[in-house]
Formats: C-alpha cells, structure tokens, sequence
C-alpha cells in the first residue's frame, strides 16, 4: 500500500511523487548531458572579467545578506518603520504587550459570559 | 515497573540533574551522563506512548495504594496529586525526549570549550522534567510548579554565556516574562480552587460553568500560555532567547515553549469544555492570533542579519500554523459535522506540525549553531562561500530549509497541506495567509543559503573544517527525521498525531480518569 496524506479535500502520495521527481531528475540529466562541452573549469572562461581588469578580492564581490531583496524592503519601508518601531527590546513593553492582549482576551470573554 | 512509567520518565531524568554537578572535575563525563539519561526518557516515553495505545488514558496517583485509586474510599473528590496521561500528552512526552537527547548529543562537542558543564547539563535535564511535568500532569497547580521548574531551568540556560552580556540580558528577560505569566497561571489557578475546591483538572472542568469568574481565569490562563508560546504581539522575549541561548539547547527551549502551547490547548479543550457558547469566539482568537504570528513572524525574519535572530523569528511563525489549525478545530469543535468534515484534518495539521516543527527548526538552529562554531559569527554579512568547507552541515541546511518552506517531500509539507486544506473551509483568507507566510519563508531561506553557504570561497575561512563528529549525528538524526516524517506521513499520522487529536476532543474519557471513576 503506498503511503498517502488524505485531507478530506483529497489526497497527497509522497512516494508517487518522488518517482516522478526521480524521472524528471533523470530526464534532465540527460538533456544537460547533450549539451555543450565547451565550457572549462580551468581557464580564462571562470574569471569575472575578461577584459583585463584586475579581479577585486572575494570579499568585494560577495553578495551580502543586506543586500538581498533590497527591493522588497524598500517597497515595505512604511510597513517596516512600524514593526521594528514596535520591537523595542525593552523587557517592559513585552509585559506592556501581554497586558493589553490579556485585556482585550478578557474582554471578548467576559463580554459574552 | 510498567505501572509506574508516569512516575520514572519524570524520576529518571531529576535524578539526572542531581547528579549531573557531582562530574564538576570531569566535564565530559557528564556530558555523557546527560546522554544516557536522555536516550533512556526517550524509551520510556515510547513505551508510555505504547500503553496510551494498548490501553487508553493512563492515570497514576502519587501516595495512592495502587497508583490507578483515583478517589479514596469515602471521598467525593479526588485530593492526591495525579499524572494523566492521555494521546496528546504522550505526543508532547515524545518530542521532549527525543529533543533533549539530540540536545545532549550536539552539546557534547558544540560547548565543549566552555566552563561549568556540570550545571549545563544538570539545567538541560532539570528542563527537561519541566517539560515532562508539564505536559503530564493531570493537576493544575502541578502545572504551574512544572511551568516554573521549566521556565528558571530555561531562562539559567539562556543566560548561560554570562561572559556576554546580550545573554545575560536575555536570561534575564525570559526569567521576567516567564515570571509574570507563571504569577497570572498561578492568579486564574487560585480563582478556580476558590471556586471549586479543588486542582484536579479533569474534576473542574467538569464543574466549570459561564460565570464571570470563571471566564476571567480562563481568559488569564489563555493570554499567559499565548505568551509563552510566542504568540503575536507577545513574541518578543522568543528572538532574544533563542538567539542567545546555546545551539544544543535550542531543541529542548523549542519543546518547552511547544509545553505552553500544549497548556494553552489543554486549557482550551479540556478544562474548559463545557464552555460551549465561549469556544468558538475563541477558536477564532487563535486563529486570528495564529495568522498574526505567522504572517508578522516571517516579514520581521527576512530583515534580519543574525542567522539565529533570524531562525528566531522564524520559530515565531510556524508557531502561528499550530495555533491556526488547532484554532480552526477549535472554532467548529460543537458542530459536529464541519469537525468531521475539516476540523478534525486541521486540528491533525496544527499538532502534526508541533513535532514536524520542533525537528526541523531544531535542525536548523543546529545548522545555525554549526556555523557559529566554525566561523565566530552569527552575521550573515560577514559569511559566504562555506557550502565547500562544510558540506555535511549545508545538505542539513538544504533538507530543514526545504522542511521549513513546506516544500515536498519533506515532512513540513504535510503538516502545512493539511492545515491549507483545512483552514479553507473555515475561511479562504486564513488559507491565503498561511500560503503566502510559506512563500516568504522559502524567500528567507534562500537568502541564508545564497550568503552563508553560497558564493565565493573567503579567504578568512580558508582553514575552516566541518564540525565535529557528535553535531554532524545530532544533525542527520533530525535531517532523517524530516525525510522520514514527509515520506510516510500517514504513518505518523495514524501513530501518534491522530491518537492526540482525539483526545483533545473527546473530553469525556479525560473528564472520568480514562473511566476509572
């Protein structure tokens, strides 16, 4: 019997769909097998820059994690503001935080005793 | 020795801790001592399991004749102290024990350099009973001593780098956040045995009524648990914890916050049952909490810069999956037919991702851990290029990122899938949410991988080496587990997820001791 998740909506067969994943691996393979062999680790082909250009040290050209989806921060600047507004790290406003929440829990609560 | 099981999983593992400073010349010694304590609570735990399946709740009674006498002859109401322990208690015994001892495994060589081991490991296992005592319990005030127990035990362990002093404030925080929601357990505790007499969980929720009094306690009760699980906005004192505390300790803190989620469900469920006309209002709280604290978990994790900080808020947002799946069981748990048609498949969805989270995020701080040990740092910004230096820990990486995110065949999708196919039918919206949060996990995920493990070889790790041999088995230990669980999950399912859900909602057999009285 193959191992199934059933939700009631339907179903999900992970080990059906690892064979395919296996297949379509395969399949991939061979058509990155067919293509060019051209391509060469060691030579000049690896460098950032072929057109003479002395190469900045690696610490330069790493991508940074700041740098990553820059753009996304960006377009959320509003959003952002509020929330790390919000995260004071002050350990007073933590128990500020859970008394409101306590409160208002308390009020949908007691309000419908 | 079968019969008194309830008993040993909690002996065995103090007495642990008792001993544990007695290796103070020897350090390593009590690593290992940590170690086998450990492996045998995590065989206990299975055998106690076991017997929740052959034979139903199990109900032991401290100073009892026979640890199975509920009431004593002549008397009404039960007086002694009592274990019960039913599907979902031996779910969340489960993950405790396997947690402390990958735990104890990893910490073996990852704290090796620092000092006062003895009180490392004797803390590690005093959480451990915590946690146990927890979620075993069959006695509110036992809980409230059991939540303490866990709640020093874990905020010791947070601050234990006391040499920095972003640990020390950190403990220092967990100890005070901890102390006012054990203060307000300890307040609704007091209200309910001024109303009943009584602590036993089972005999109050049998007496709980809609009174104003009663709805304060259980509102108290519920704000504290939501706090100490994490829950939006009162996550706060998670990031700092779980960054500062050691990588071998994150899996047993993860558990023993997943204790507080287990007390919010346990309360919500079982001790306030009756409530019939309350609990929907408050399924939709834990739903609407959940959403919160998944979605606002994520957006704060992709800002972040410390790896750890990072996972943190991560933990933050999957904690948001549990509360909206069982909060969505929660909302239609007296309407029998949407509980059969979807609440069931949600609530199975929200506790299956209690274990599946805990061992991939566990395996993900672990990962995180690793990479402080060989690099110094815990900023992304100054790592990279270490995928080829440590290969073992980046396929690690590979499988809990991949958990994480909810992508198959690991065993985080099939927590999530049941809680999207379920949680739609309550409300599309939530379902929505819940897909976008993983969507923005895989995001966060992707850029810890490009910059920590991808990119070019730096040169300031160019003598890095992968880490030590005990880490790398405490990683593929919880790496296998993800496969596993996402392979054959309707094994799990069937074992142990299903038996727990059950018993959260056949409240009936818990409220009669398992129908010994």
């Amino acid at each position: 019997m193959i191992s199934k998740l059933v939700t009631g909506s339907g179903y999900w067969s992970p080990l059906l769909w690892l064979a395919f994943l296996i297949l379509f691996t395969l399949i991939g393979y061979v058509i990155y097998s067919r293509g060019n062999p051209s391509y060469k680790k060691e030579s000049e082909q690896v460098k950032p820059y072929l057109s003479g250009n002395a190469e900045p040290s690696k610490e330069k050209i790493q991508v940074r994690a700041s740098d990553i989806y820059w753009g996304f921060i960006e377009a959320l600047k509003e959003y952002y503001k509020v929330l790390q507004a919000i995260h004071t790290g002050d350990v007073r406003d933590y128990i500020l935080w859970y008394l409101g929440v306590g409160t208002v829990i308390l009020f949908l609560l007691v309000g419908g005793a | 020795m079968i019969e008194h099981l309830p008993a040993l999983i909690i002996a065995i593992p103090l007495f642990g801790a008792f001993i544990a400073p007695l290796f103070k010349k020897k350090q390593s010694i009590a690593a290992v001592w940590a170690i086998l304590i450990t492996a045998i609570t995590v065989i206990l735990s299975l055998m106690l399991m076991y017997q929740v399946r052959l034979h139903g709740i199990i109900v032991y009674v401290f100073g009892a004749d026979k640890p199975t006498i509920v009431l004593p002859s002549g008397y009404k109401v039960p007086i002694r102290i009592m274990f019960e322990i039913d599907g979902i208690g031996a779910f969340m015994a489960i993950s405790a024990t396997l947690m402390s001892f990958v735990g104890a495994l990893y910490s073996y060589s990852h704290v090796k350099a620092e000092s006062g081991l003895e009180k490392y490991y004797a803390l590690l296992l005093l959480l451990e009973v915590g946690i146990l005592g927890m979620v075993l319990t069959g006695d509110l005030f036992n809980l409230f001593v059991f939540l303490e127990i866990a709640g020093i035990a874990g905020s010791a362990l947070v601050g234990f780098r006391n040499y920095r002093g972003e640990a020390s404030e950190a403990g220092i925080k967990y100890l005070i956040v901890s102390a006012v929601a054990s203060l307000m357990v300890l307040f609704a505790i007091g209200i309910l045995y001024g109303e009943y007499g009584n602590l036993n969980l089972a005999y109050i929720s049998r007496q709980v009524s809609l009174s104003t009094l009663d709805m304060i306690a259980f509102g108290l009760l519920f704000a504290s648990f939501a706090m100490k699980c994490g829950s939006v906005p009162m996550h706060y004192w998670v990031p700092d914890a779980y960054t500062e505390v050691p990588a071998g300790i994150n899996p047993v803190l993860l558990v023993s916050t997943y204790a507080s989620l287990y007390a919010l469900f346990r309360v919500s469920f079982t001790l306030f049952a009756n409530v019939s006309i309350s609990l929907e209002r408050v399924g939709w709280i834990m739903s609407v909490l959940g959403v919160l604290t998944m979605f606002i978990g994520v957006t704060m994790a992709l800002v972040q810069k410390d790896v750890k900080r990072l996972m943190s808020y991560h933990a933050i947002s999957q904690t948001g999956y549990m509360l909206l799946g069982v909060g969505v069981g929660l909302t239609v748990l007296h309407n029998s037919d949407a509980l059969a048609e979807f609440g069931r498949t949600a609530m199975a969805g929200g506790i299956f991702h209690i274990i599946n989270h805990i061992i991939y995020k566990s395996l993900l701080l672990m990962t995180a851990g690793a990479l402080f040990y060989v690099t110094g740092t815990r900023n992304l910004n100054e790592m990279g290029g270490l995928a080829r230096k440590m290969p073992i820990t980046t396929l690690c990486f590979i499988v809990g990122a991949a958990a994480i995110s909810g992508l198959p065949p690991f065993n985080g999708f099939a927590s999530k899938f049941l809680i999207y196919e379920s949680s739609y039918r309550l409300n599309p919206l939530l379902a929505v949410f819940a897909m976008v949060t993983s969507i923005l996990t895989l995001a966060s995920f992707v850029k810890v991988f490009a910059s920590a493990f991808l990119g070019p070889p730096l040169e300031k790790f160019e003598n890095v080496r992968e880490v030590p041999r005990p880490m790398i088995v405490a990683m593929v230990i919880l790496a296998l587990l993800c496969i596993l669980f996402g392979l054959f999950p309707d094994v799990v399912l069937n074992k142990i997820v299903y038996p727990a859900v059950d018993a959260l909602i056949n409240v009936a057999q818990y409220q009669s001791w398992g129908g010994l009285a």
